[in-house]
């Protein structure tokens, strides 16, 4: 299963996406102890989460957050179902899908205030 | 006292430290799936980034409860975070020295980092001039 496979392929992109939320969790514990700075502080803080690019990283954590988690769950039907190693490819594309289907609405919502094209279909929950 | 591993040595397959990690890693990520994905929708979707504003998270915290989520959230995720880059540490630095540079660099981290978060969250005072809360929004 594992050698240059999808077992491979799973295998590490759950680890980079794992280190990469880590790294990213990390980040964010310090941008939120801000707050105890008080709202002028810590409001300049999150005006870079405003940004089009940290809107875009913002995405990327997204699509890493919902891969992981879905192949976690792969990972413990593996674990746990007797017959589970027998459909290992099979899920890996699932999580796959799931994970992009997922991301869709995400993408939406995050990039609608900066997006022109995206503002004129208003049909958001914001605000 | 619990068995952990030394790194090298007899391999024993049954307890200890890291039979207790292997269902940490499941359990914490179950319970994680679900507050991590509500915890984006609460800041991106239902609210655009722009307004997640000291105001935003005053309101949110004059409920204690969402203190404790967030709370629970960030212990969950930095354990499981930090042993996930315990065991990958374990994976590709095989020298002593090295390791007990960056295990112990890892153990201190988490210590400092749920330090931190825990006091932002306990200390963050409860809204009671709602003028003094700033902007609503950004812009």
């Amino acid at each position: 299963m594992y050698k240059g496979r999808s077992g491979m392929w799973s295998w590490l992109l759950h680890r980079v996406t794992g280190l990469g939320i880590l790294l990213f969790l990390l980040i964010h514990i310090v941008d939120v102890s801000l707050l105890g700075f008080g709202p002028a502080v810590y409001d300049e803080g999150i005006a870079i989460f405003d940004q089009v690019i940290v809107r875009l990283l913002s995405l990327a954590l997204v699509a890493a957050v919902l891969f992981h988690g879905f192949n976690g769950v792969r990972i413990m039907v593996i674990d746990f179902w007797k017959r589970g190693v027998a459909y290992q490819a099979l899920m890996f594309v699932v999580a796959l899908v799931i994970s992009v289907v997922g991301f869709l609405p995400f993408a939406y919502f995050i990039l609608q205030p900066v997006i022109p094209f995206l503002q004129t279909h208003a049909t958001s929950l914001i605000r | 006292m619990i068995r952990i591993a030394t790194g090298y040595g007899k391999k024993p397959s049954v307890g200890g430290f890291e039979t207790f990690s292997w269902y940490f890693f499941r359990v914490s990520g179950v319970v994680l799936i679900f507050m991590v994905i509500i915890h984006l929708i609460v800041m991106h979707v239902t609210t655009d980034v722009a307004c997640t504003t000291y105001q935003f998270v005053s309101l949110r915290y004059d409920n204690p409860l969402w203190r404790l989520y967030d709370w629970v959230l960030l212990t969950l995720a930095l354990l499981h975070g930090m042993n996930g880059l315990r065991i990958v540490i374990d994976d590709y630095v095989h020298t002593r020295g090295a390791r007990l540079a960056l295990l112990s660099t890892t153990g201190v981290l988490t210590m400092a980092f749920f330090m931190l978060g825990t006091i932002t969250l306990i200390t963050f005072p409860y809204a009671l001039n709602p003028a003094s809360l700033g902007a609503a929004c950004l812009h």
